[in-house]
C-alpha cells in the first residue's frame, strides 16, 4: 500500500497547493488590474476626498500582500467580509445560495450520471450501429449548442407551451422536497442535457479503450460470452476511467450551473456571482470565484485519487 | 485423414482495408490454404509479416481480429466444422477444445486479476474441472513450466512477475483446460534471446507431456525447427511449401524456403586492426539525467577505418546508450571519445560541423527516421546543401549518384517516405548518411525491423558501400547471425559493461566467458535437435559445478 | 479530384454564408442597426422577415450586425489564442528544461479555474470593451492551445528524424519550421475550428450574462438577453440568435471534423 499512499499524499498536497495559488491568482486578478475597488464603487465622477475616505475604510492603503493574507485567513475561517453593494455578510448569503446550487447540481448528477453510463454502455454494445451513430450525432449537436439555448428551448416548450412547470425556478426553505423538485425540474433537465452527451461519449471512449485491450481478446478466446467478458474483465479495469469521466463532467456541471441559474432566475451561487460581477462588487466575486475553483479542483482531485486507488500496480506493489 | 484432429480445407480470409482518401475495400489476405494436424503433433506456421500466419492460427478458434473475417473454406476440429456451429458453438470450443497463447503475455493478462484466477478461468467455465482440481492442475503446470514457487505463484498479479514468467503462465493458461489443440502465436518473439531458450524448452516439454496438438506460429525458422513435427511455409496468404521439419530444413524444395533457410548468404573476410583507429572510445561511464545509476561502466572500444565493429547485447545492455554517447546526445560522466585523430567535445553543441558531418547515423525504424512531409530529394539533398553548399545542377547530379548507389534510381526523387517499401526507406536513410561523405556511420539495429530477405539485401548493400567509400560502421545489434555475417571486430555488452571484446574470430571462438557462452549458445540454430543439445549440455555443466 | 463529403459540404456552405453575411453586413441589412422601425415584438412579416425585437428594432438587421460582432470577436480571440498558445507551446517543447516547466505549470494553474469563472472574476474589475473581451478570452483559451501544441511538438521532437536533424547540426529555426511545424499543422488546424466554436459560445455566454458586448452594440448572445423576457409570453425572438449560434457552431464543427479526418489519413506530405 506504501507507494499508493505516497502518491495519494502527493496528489492531495498538490491539490491544496493549487488551491492556494488559485486564491492568489484570483486576488491578484481583482487587485492589480486598472482602477481600484473604490473607484469602481464611486464611479469616474467621484471626488478625490471621497475616494481617499473609501480607500481608508476598505483598507486599500495597506500593502497588497498584507491584504491578501488577511483575506485568505479570514476566508479559511469562513469569513469573506461584507458585500460592497449592500453591506451584507458574504458568508451568510453564500451559505444559502451554495446550498441551493448544490441541491440543483446534485439532482442533475443523480439523473445524468447513471443515464450517461447506461447510454455509453449501449453505444459500446451497438458500436457503429444506429444507437451509436445517434449518440455521436447528438454529441456533436450538444457541444455546439450554448447552455442558454437549451434552457430557453425547454422553457419555451415545456413551461410556456405545455405549461407543465413554472418558467422560473423559485425555491425557499418553506417548500417541501416535492415542491422543490418540481420547481427545479427544468433547470435539472437542462443541466442533464448539457453534461449527458459529453459524459456518454467519454464513457464510450473509456470502455472501448478497455475493450480493445489484448486481455479482452484472451477472455473472448476462453469462450466467455459477451456479458461475462464485460463483467469479469472489462468492468474492473473501467472503474478508474469512468470515475474520471464522471468527475470531469461534474466539474463541467459546476460551470454550466452559472448560466442555467441565470436563465431560470434560480437563487444560487451562479446568479449571485453574475449579479455582483456587473455591480463590480469585488469581495463577493472573489468569494464566489474561490468557491467555484475549490469545487472544481476538488472534483479533479477526487478523480485522480480514485484512479490511484484502483490501479492494481499501486494496490499490489511488487 | 480420418484421424486428423484439425483439418483446414481451402481456408479463405478477408479483411477491410482503408486506403487513404478512398472508400474502404474488401481484400483477401489468405487465399485458400489447406492443412491437417494429427493428435499430439506440432505444426509450425512460418512466414514474414503479412504472410497470414497469425490470421490462420486464430481461424482455428473461429476468431478474426479487428475487421478480419473468414470468408470461405472449412475448419474441422474433432470431426465437426466449427464455422458452421454459430457463435454458441464457437464459445463451447474456445477455451475448452482449442486454446491460444498470445505473443505479448504482458498485454494478454488482465492487470486487475490474480494469475490463478485467469489461468483456471476457462477450465472452470467450461466445466472441464472443478475449481480445486483446476487449481491443482495449474500448480502442476507452473512447476512443469519451471515457474518459481509454483504453490503460491498464482497469487500474484501480472505486473508482479517478469516477461518470461508471464509467457510461461500464458502457456499454463492454455494447457489448464486440457485442450486438444493449442495455438502458439509467436510466444517467444518478445523475449530476449537468453530468456527465449528456457521458455521454448518449457513449452516443448509441456506439449510433449500433455500430448496436446499445437500450431506454432513464428517468423523464426530456427525456432520452429526445434518444436514442430511439420512446417508450413506461408507467403502473402499462400502456402509456399509444406513438409516435415527435417525436409524443410535440410531439403527445401522452393526457392523462397531455401532463402529462408540460408538467410545470411553474405561472405565477409575479417580485416586486421590498423594502427590508427577512426574512433577510440576510452573509459566511458554514463547515466541518464535524473537517474541514480550508471547505464555504461568504463566502456572502451576502437573502430578501424573501413571496418565494422559489432556491438552485441540484449535489451538493457547499454548498446544503444553507447551510440547516444558517441553522437554527443548523452554527454558521459567520464571518459573520452577520440574521432579521426581529434578529441570530440562530450556534448553535441560543442562539436564542429566537420565532426558532425564525418559521423553519421542510421536508425532502426526508417519509418520515423524520415520526415514524412519531405520528399526523398529533400531528405537526401539537405546534407548536400548543409555540408557542401551544393545547389541546382550540382546537387541534382550528386543526388542521382547517391540514388544509384543505393540501387534505387532518380525516379524516387519526388516520392514521399509513405510511398516507399520498408527496404527502400532504409536505403534512403543510408543514402542520407552517405551524402555527408562520413568517415564513420553508426548503424542502430538497422535490419531488425525488416523481413529477413530484405534485411539480407540491406546488409549486402552496406558491405558493398563500405568497400567503395571506405567508411567504418559501428553496428549495434542483438542478432548474432548478422554479426557473424558482417563484423571485423565484436564487443559483447552486458548490463552496461563490455564483457568481451576483440576480433570476430577471437570473440566467437572458445574459451568463452559465462555470459558470451550463454548468449551464443542461446541463439537458435537452423538444425534439428539443437534445443535438446543445448539443454542437455547446460544440465551437464550445472551438474558438474 | 477531391471529393468533399456531404456533411462537410453542408458545413462549408453555412460557414461561408455566415462569414459573408458578417463581412457585408451593412449592405445586407435592411434597416439601421439601432433604428426603431416598428412595434415591440412584431411577428415576422414581409417588411420584417424575423419580426422586431423588444424595443421595436428589425430583428433580421440586429441578427446580421450581431453576427458580425460575434464572428469578429470570436475570430480575433481565436487568432490571439492560437498565436500565443502555439508559439509558447512549441517553444516549451523545443527548449525543454526550466522554460518548459515554468510555462507548463503556469498553464496548469490557469486551467485549474474554469475559464468562465476566471473571465467573470477578471471582468468584474476590467472595463468591458471589445478589445478587453478579445484579450481575456484569447489569453484564457490559449492555455488549451498551448497544451495541444506542446504535446504535439514534444511527440514530434523525440522522433528520429528530428534527432537526425540535430545530429546534422541544424539550428533551432530549421527544426521548428522545417521539421516540427509541417507535421504539427494538421492537428492544430483541426483544433482551430473547435477553438473558434468555443469562442463563439464563450462570447455569446458572456454577452447573455450581460458581461460581454454592451448595448446598443448587438451580438447574438446580447440579442438573446434583450429578448429573453418574451419567452414567458410565448414570443420566440430569443431563440433565433441562439439557433444561429448553434448552426454556425455545428457547421464549423463539420468542417473541422473533415479537415481532421482528411489530414490524418494523408499519405505522405501532399496536402
Amino acid at each position: 500500500m506504501a507507494p499508493a499512499l505516497k502518491l495519494l499524499v502527493q496528489r492531495v498536497a498538490l491539490g491544496l497547493m493549487l488551491l492556494f495559488l488559485v486564491s492568489a491568482l484570483i486576488f491578484v486578478g481583482t487587485q492589480i488590474l486598472p482602477g481600484d475597488v473604490a473607484q469602481s464603487i464611486l464611479g469616474q465622477s467621484a471626488t478625490p476626498e471621497a475616494l481617499a475616505n473609501l480607500r481608508q475604510e476598505l483598507g486599500l492603503n495597506e500593502p497588497a500582500l498584507t491584504r491578501y493574507f488577511d483575506w485568505l485567513f479570514n476566508a479559511l475561517q469562513g469569513d469573506f467580509g461584507t458585500a460592497l453593494t449592500n453591506g451584507q455578510d458574504i458568508a451568510h448569503s453564500v451559505g444559502n445560495r451554495l446550498k441551493n446550487t448544490l441541491f440543483l447540481a446534485f439532482w442533475a448528477a443523480v439523473i445524468a450520471v447513471p443515464l450517461a453510463i447506461f447510454l455509453g454502455l449501449l453505444a459500446v454494445r451497438f458500436r457503429d450501429r444506429w444507437p451509436d451513430k445517434l449518440i455521436s450525432t447528438v454529441t456533436l449537436a450538444s457541444i455546439s449548442i450554448p447552455e442558454f439555448l437549451i434552457g430557453y428551448l425547454i422553457m419555451y416548450f415545456v413551461a410556456v407551451k405545455l405549461r407543465w412547470f413554472p418558467s422560473v425556478a423559485m425555491i425557499n426553505d418553506g417548500m417541501s422536497l416535492g415542491e422543490k423538485l418540481s420547481s427545479i425540474a427544468m433547470p435539472v433537465m437542462v443541466l442533464t442535457l448539457v453534461v449527458l452527451a459529453h459524459m456518454m461519449r467519454m464513457t464510450r471512449a473509456a470502455i472501448l479503450n478497455v475493450m480493445q485491450s489484448a486481455y479482452i481478446e484472451t477472455a473472448e478466446l476462453k469462450g466467455l460470452n459477451r456479458f461475462q467478458v464485460i463483467y469479469r474483465h472489462a468492468f474492473p479495469n473501467s472503474i478508474a476511467p469512468i470515475v474520471n469521466v464522471v468527475m470531469l463532467n461534474l466539474a463541467y456541471l459546476v460551470v454550466g450551473v452559472v448560466v442555467v441559474e441565470v436563465v431560470f432566475v434560480y437563487p444560487g451561487m451562479g446568479q449571485y456571482l453574475v449579479d455582483h460581477v456587473s455591480k463590480r462588487d469585488v469581495p463577493v466575486v472573489q468569494a464566489c470565484g474561490l468557491i467555484f475553483a475549490a469545487v472544481y479542483i476538488g472534483l479533479n482531485m477526487v478523480a485522480d485519487v480514485v484512479s490511484i486507488l484502483t490501479n492494481p500496480r499501486l494496490r499490489h506493489p511488487k | 485423414m480420418g484421424d486428423a484432429m484439425l483439418d483446414v480445407r481451402d481456408l479463405k480470409i478477408g479483411a477491410t482495408a482503408y486506403p487513404p482518401g478512398e472508400p474502404p475495400q474488401e481484400i483477401e489476405i489468405v487465399h485458400g490454404v489447406s492443412f491437417q494436424l494429427e493428435k499430439g503433433k506440432v505444426l509450425g506456421l512460418i512466414g514474414e509479416s503479412g504472410a497470414g500466419k497469425s490470421t490462420i492460427g486464430l481461424a482455428a478458434l473461429g476468431y478474426g481480429r479487428g475487421g478480419v473475417e473468414i470468408t470461405g473454406g472449412e475448419v474441422w476440429i474433432n470431426g465437426r466444422d466449427i464455422l458452421k456451429g454459430g457463435m454458441r458453438g464457437l464459445r463451447k470450443l474456445r477455451g475448452a477444445e482449442v486454446t491460444y497463447v498470445a505473443q505479448s503475455a504482458a498485454a494478454a493478462f488482465n492487470p486487475a486479476k490474480k494469475l490463478m484466477e485467469q489461468v483456471t478461468e476457462a477450465a472452470i467455465h467450461h466445466n472441464r474441472f472443478p475449481k480445486s482440481e483446476a487449481e491443482a492442475r495449474a500448480v502442476t503446470l507452473f512447476a512443469k513450466l519451471g515457474l518459481p514457487d509454483p504453490e503460491t505463484f498464482g497469487n500474484r498479479y501480472p505486473h508482479q512477475v517478469s516477461g518470461g514468467q508471464l509467457q510461461r503462465a500464458m502457456t499454463a493458461l492454455a494447457l489448464c483446460p486440457e485442450p486438444d489443440l493449442v495455438v502458439f502465436d509467436e510466444p517467444t518473439t518478445a523475449l530476449d534471446v537468453t530468456t527465449q531458450i528456457d521458455v521454448l524448452a518449457a513449452i516443448k516439454e509441456a506439449i510433449r507431456d500433455t500430448g496436446v496438438a499445437a500450431l506454432y506460429i513464428t517468423h523464426d525458422l530456427a525456432v520452429v525447427a526445434q518444436v514442430s513435427d511439420d512446417i508450413m511455409v506461408l507467403r502473402n496468404g499462400d502456402k509456399v511449401e509444406y513438409g516435415s521439419t527435417d525436409q524443410i530444413i535440410n531439403a527445401p524444395q522452393e526457392d523462397y524456403t531455401r532463402a529462408l533457410v540460408s538467410v545470411r548468404s553474405i561472405e565477409h573476410e575479417e580485416q586486421p586492426p590498423t594502427p590508427d583507429p577512426v574512433l577510440r572510445v576510452s573509459g566511458i561511464t554514463a547515466r541518464y539525467k535524473g537517474t541514480p545509476f550508471d547505464v555504461l561502466h568504463d566502456v572502451s572500444v576502437d573502430l578501424h577505418p573501413g571496418q565494422t565493429l559489432a556491438v552485441v547485447g540484449e535489451s538493457g545492455s547499454g548498446k544503444s546508450t553507447l551510440a547516444r554517447v558517441i553522437t554527443g546526445l548523452l554527454p558521459p560522466r567520464s571518459g573520452e571519445i577520440e574521432f579521426a585523430g581529434r578529441t570530440l567535445s562530450p556534448a553535441l553543441e560543442g562539436r564542429s560541423r566537420e565532426d558532425l558531418r564525418e559521423l553519421q547515423m542510421i536508425y532502426q525504424m526508417a519509418d520515423v527516421a524520415m520526415n514524412p512531409r519531405q520528399t526523398v530529394g529533400t531528405i537526401i539533398g539537405r546534407p548536400l546543401e548543409f555540408y557542401f553548399g551544393l545547389k541546382g545542377k550540382e546537387k541534382r547530379r550528386r543526388l542521382k549518384e547517391l540514388l544509384d548507389e543505393i540501387e534505387m534510381g532518380d525516379g524516387f526523387i519526388d516520392r514521399y517516405p509513405a510511398e516507399l517499401s520498408g527496404g527502400q526507406k532504409q536505403r534512403v536513410c543510408i543514402a542520407r548518411a552517405l551524402a555527408a561523405k562520413p568517415k564513420m556511420i553508426i548503424c542502430d539495429e538497422v535490419t531488425s525491423a525488416l523481413d529477413p530477405l530484405v534485411a539480407d539485401g540491406i546488409l549486402k548493400l552496406l558491405l558493398n558501400l563500405q568497400k567503395i567509400e571506405n567508411v567504418a560502421f559501428l553496428f549495434i545489434t542483438h542478432d548474432i547471425a548478422t554479426v557473424r555475417a558482417i563484423a571485423d571486430s565484436i564487443a559483447v555488452m552486458y548490463r552496461g559493461k563490455v564483457v568481451r571484446y576483440g576480433s570476430k574470430s577471437q570473440v566467437l571462438s572458445p574459451p568463452f566467458d559465462d555470459y558470451t557462452d550463454l548468449l551464443l549458445s542461446s541463439v537458435p540454430e537452423m538444425k534439428l535437435g539443437w534445443l535438446e543439445e543445448v539443454i542437455a549440455h547446460r544440465k551437464m555443466e550445472s551438474a558438474g559445478n | 479530384m477531391m471529393r468533399i463529403p456531404f456533411a462537410a459540404a453542408v458545413g462549408l456552405f453555412f460557414t461561408a454564408l455566415y462569414f459573408l453575411a458578417a463581412i457585408f453586413a451593412p449592405l445586407l441589412a435592411p434597416y439601421g442597426m439601432a433604428e426603431v422601425v416598428g412595434d415591440v415584438w412584431e411577428p415576422s412579416s414581409a417588411t420584417h422577415l424575423l419580426g422586431t425585437d423588444n424595443i421595436g428594432r428589425d430583428l433580421l438587421t440586429r441578427m446580421i450586425y450581431g453576427g458580425r460582432t460575434t464572428i469578429f470577436i470570436a475570430t480575433a480571440a481565436t487568432v490571439l489564442s492560437f498565436t500565443t498558445g502555439s508559439v509558447l507551446g512549441f517553444l516549451a517543447a523545443v527548449l525543454g528544461g526550466w522554460a518548459d516547466q515554468l510555462l507548463s505549470r503556469a498553464v496548469d494553474l490557469l486551467m485549474s479555474i474554469p475559464s468562465l469563472i476566471f473571465a467573470l472574476v477578471v471582468l468584474s474589475v476590467m472595463p468591458v470593451t471589445v478589445p478587453v473581451l478579445i484579450l481575456v478570452m484569447g489569453l484564457l483559451d490559449s492555455t488549451r492551445v498551448f497544451r495541444l501544441a506542446r504535446a504535439v511538438a514534444v511527440d514530434i521532437n523525440v522522433m528520429d528524424y528530428v534527432e537526425a536533424a540535430k545530429l546534422r547540426g541544424e539550428g533551432r529555426v530549421w527544426i521548428i519550421f522545417r521539421e516540427i511545424l509541417p507535421n504539427a499543422l494538421s492537428p492544430l488546424v483541426a483544433e482551430m475550428g473547435l477553438r473558434f466554436i468555443f469562442m463563439v459560445l464563450f462570447v455569446s455566454t458572456l454577452s447573455f450574462l450581460g458581461l460581454g458586448v454592451q448595448p446598443p452594440e448587438a451580438d447574438w448572445g446580447g440579442i438573446v438577453k434583450e429578448n429573453k423576457d418574451g419567452i414567458v409570453y410565448g414570443i420566440p425572438a430569443a431563440l433565433i440568435p441562439a439557433f444561429a449560434i448553434a448552426t454556425l457552431a455545428i457547421s464549423v464543427n463539420l468542417v473541422a471534423d473533415w479537415v481532421l479526418n482528411r489530414t490524418t489519413s494523408l499519405k505522405g506530405g501532399r496536402g
